[in-house]
């Protein structure tokens, strides 16, 4: 039974890192079909979000809510990683809507070209750069609708962004005179340490488990809630299914299919923001640290069937259970006197190492047998 | 497709911005009657950068110290060192093309540079096809021995064999089972394998071993499996590999496996750099083995560590493999100065038996390209550097392992044409 109860949230645990993860790509990659090679790197951007949010908590001013930097930092690694998402949507993947190629090609660019901002730029000018970047794409849209309409917005859109800079540069010197380690550009990894209460281990029914490990399943049901929610229930969420389901139409009917794709490409780079807070606790936070997840996203989706978030549950929880399985020899320990061939078979896969390529073959044969993954998207957008 | 044009021009003009600043210009000025041009290769970018970019500071740092001391002396005339840094960028096939264009291209007697074993078995065609010179500062799994390379770095008996024995004899977890974890590729794997022939000589049992693959950090199916193997503590000995070191030791400390519960940790990859990265609040009380610690109390160690925060800052700290890309530099000088020429053949020959007293006490060039060097044990404190628990004395390297089944009996010996590369002892 404590076997059993440790192998599936052992399971669970891994599982949902990977959940965590592809579930932003499900959305971009998912509903709206572009490969987004970058997604790895707004993961690596939430993790850096969350070393900046627990730096900033050790002013002075700040320090007695230091236990809560955690959780301010899941928002704020959304906020930044969304912003960069929308950037990214308005400069580049627009212009490449249709030709999934170019996208890939593109996205992968960024890909390095962010990287290296995190390697050559001081994080703290980095901070400001996002906050003059977050000022300048939403405060014109907080306009009344008279000046957006009048003949010189263009000049007020001009100042916007000049006052946006402005600020950016200020609140990256702020950061970087008051916080030494920002201040100067370092290839070298950083650390993310949890708050004292999310370190060590709770006892459940006889059974230790790590808090982090906890705090990441929490994460990620919140998010798989939040995102199940606000796709079935809210008007935009309606929105977005409709452009998924028939764009043509959608637009036809009046539905700003533009608005929409910039909704729908910054809710899943934030969601890729808010894994890159769960990455953050379990290990270190480099410019690599995205690329670490990227295959494992995709085949996630892959896997959970492409426009389907469902699959892309079953999908995580399948593999990190599978993981644990194979990895750690478990079938050994439930059938201790099984036959020599098979324990020898069985200890032979059980390393991390053969295991993944143990996962991969069963994912690949899988995919031979049912090609477009384990829930289907059916209809139109299918037939198209 | 004005604008996508405009951004491609920038993005050009960026990257020129980038060569040019990459290859960097010597020390301090004097009067010298020549100079001499010498190449640095390590990793600049990738994932390697963190701890390559630290070489190429020190290497840096020893230069310009010879040039402030006077530059080289061959044959009465005076040469100030100056030097190319070329970028490997964490890809083993650039450390090969580099290495050629270094030699052939820039004509430079030597080449100091590498860190991955991969980077080295790369490169080794290169320098043994042009019989050119490279040294190579890392600690690594040996079973190689090159009439091109010169290894600074300790071989597994000046690292791991003491430090299993003082796990098995002497730490408070004395006469446990042994766990081996380490990253999935040559040096963990050889490293464990003479490892595991040593327990089993000293009478104590390996309960368990797992690699992880480069890149990974989900640690957890190797956390269940030490603590099914080792369900009351015992001996994990690691030769993870730089950030998976983050995840390994965050998540073992969440799982319980602690010094406090029983377990140790003797880490072979894990120096004052890597400490203050990972954080002593997870490290302290598991320990590590190194030739220096940057908390060896004597004069030259001192002036060391100081020496290089003076030049670099003073949050930066020296580790081990720093210490032997300091060596090699102040060791190809003074061969050079005997030889009284730059010619590779003449200094290889004179590099032998060249001795220098290095930050971690005195070292000396045997005849298989190796250094002697001192080997301590350390526990991790919390201050995030080593309190050093025992030092052996002089430890004479072994570029064939005599406890790994596969080199055992063999040795190398270059001075000897009649021996060379492997002879039976």
């Amino acid at each position: 039974m404590e076997l059993l109860l440790d192998s599936l949230f052992n399971g669970v645990a891994i599982g949902s890192v990977l959940l965590v993860a592809a579930l932003g790509l499900a959305i971009v990659f998912g509903l709206m079909g572009v490969i987004n090679l970058a997604h790895g790197e707004l993961m690596m951007l939430g993790a850096y979000t969350t070393y900046v949010t627990q730096l900033i908590f050790k002013l002075p001013i700040l320090k007695p809510f230091y236990n809560s930097y955690i959780i301010v930092s899941i928002f704020l690694a959304f906020i930044v990683s969304g912003v960069v998402g929308i950037l990214l949507e308005k400069t580049i993947i627009r212009k490449l809507y249709g030709s999934p190629l170019e996208t890939l090609l593109a996205t992968w660019g960024v890909s390095l070209i962010l990287q290296q901002f995190v390697r050559s730029v001081p994080l703290a000018y980095g901070t400001g750069l996002v906050i003059s970047l977050i000022i300048g794409l939403f405060l014109p849209s907080t306009f009344p609708s008279k000046i957006k309409e009048s003949i010189n917005f263009k000049y007020f859109k001009f100042s916007t962004w000049l006052f946006a800079t402005l600020t950016g540069v200020l609140t990256g010197n702020i950061i970087s005179s008051s916080v030494s380690k920002l201040s100067r550009a370092s290839a070298r990894n950083v650390d993310v340490t949890a708050p004292s209460w999310m370190r060590g281990q709770v006892e459940i029914i006889g059974t230790a488990f790590p808090k982090t490990r906890l705090m990441i399943i929490v994460i990620t049901l919140i998010s798989v809630i939040a995102i199940t929610l606000f796709l079935n229930q809210s008007a935009w969420g309606m929105r977005i299914r409709a452009v998924t389901q028939n764009r043509q139409m959608s637009d036809c009917l009046g539905i700003s299919t533009e608005k929409v794709d910039i909704i729908t490409f910054g809710i899943g780079s934030g969601l890729a923001g808010v894994a890159g807070v769960a990455v953050s606790l379990l290990g270190s936070v480099g410019p690599n640290v995205g690329g670490n997840y990227i295959v494992g996203c995709f085949m996630v989706v892959v896997l959970g069937g492409v426009g389907n978030l469902l699959g892309t549950v079953f999908a995580s929880f399948g593999i990190g259970i599978m993981t644990d399985l194979i990895g750690a020899g478990r079938l050994l320990s439930i059938w201790p006197d099984m036959p020599l061939p098979l324990s020898n078979t069985i200890n032979f896969f059980a390393t991390t190492s053969m295991a993944r390529v143990m996962i991969f073959a069963l994912i690949v044969i899988f995919l031979q047998f049912k090609p477009t993954g384990l829930f289907p998207q059916k209809g139109r957008m299918v037939e198209n | 497709m004005r604008i996508s044009r405009r951004i491609l021009a920038g993005l050009a003009t960026a990257s020129l911005a980038v060569t040019a600043t990459s290859c960097g210009g010597g020390g301090t000025s004097g009067s010298f009657d020549d100079t001499v041009t010498v190449g640095i290769l390590h990793s600049l970018s990738g994932t390697m950068a963190i701890s390559e970019s630290t070489l190429v500071d020190t290497e840096k740092m020893a230069i310009e110290e010879i040039n402030a001391a006077g530059g080289v002396t061959v044959g009465g005339k005076s040469y100030k060192i100056e030097y190319i840094v070329e970028d490997g960028a964490s890809d083993w096939p650039t450390f090969a093309e580099k290495s050629k264009k270094l030699i052939d291209q820039d004509g430079v007697p030597v080449v100091f540079g590498g860190w991955t074993s991969a980077s080295r078995k790369a490169m080794l065609p290169v320098y043994e096809s042009k019989d050119a010179f490279l040294y190579y500062p890392i600690q690594y799994e040996a079973q190689e021995c090159s009439n091109n390379i010169f290894y600074t770095g300790a071989t597994p008996n000046q690292q791991s064999e003491p430090a299993t024995d003082f796990m098995y004899k002497r730490s408070p977890a004395a006469g446990g089972d042994f766990f081996l974890v380490g990253s999935d590729y040559v040096f963990p794997r050889t490293s464990n394998t003479i490892t595991k022939a040593q327990v089993k000589q000293l009478g104590g049992k390996v309960v368990g071993e797992d690699y992880l693959p480069l890149g990974n950090t989900e640690v957890a199916p190797i956390i269940s499996k030490i603590k099914k193997a080792l369900p009351e503590g015992g001996i994990i000995i690691n030769t993870l590999n730089g950030d998976q070191n983050v995840a390994f030791f965050k998540q073992i400390q969440d799982a319980g496996i602690t010094p406090s519960s029983g377990y140790y940790v003797m880490n072979y990859s894990i120096a004052e750099e890597e400490i203050s990265t990972i954080g002593p609040e997870f490290l302290e009380g598991h320990y590590g083995a190194w030739n220096y610690m940057m908390s060896i109390d004597t004069p030259a160690s001192k002036k060391f560590a100081k020496s290089f925060k003076k030049r670099w800052g003073a949050d930066r700290v020296v580790a081990d493999p720093q210490e032997s890309a300091y060596n090699m530099v102040y060791l190809w000088k003074q061969a050079v100065e005997d030889a009284g020429t730059f010619d590779d053949n003449a200094v290889r020959e004179a590099l032998v038996g060249q001795k220098f007293d290095a930050p971690q006490g005195p070292v000396e060039v045997m005849p298989n390209h190796h250094l002697s060097q001192t080997v301590r044990i350390g526990e991790i404190n919390a201050e995030g550097g080593f309190t050093i628990l025992e030092e052996t004395g002089v430890v004479l390297p072994q570029a064939w392992n005599q406890k790994h089944p596969s080199s055992k009996g063999f040795a190398c010996d270059w001075t000897d044409p009649s021996k060379g590369e492997k002879y039976k002892l």
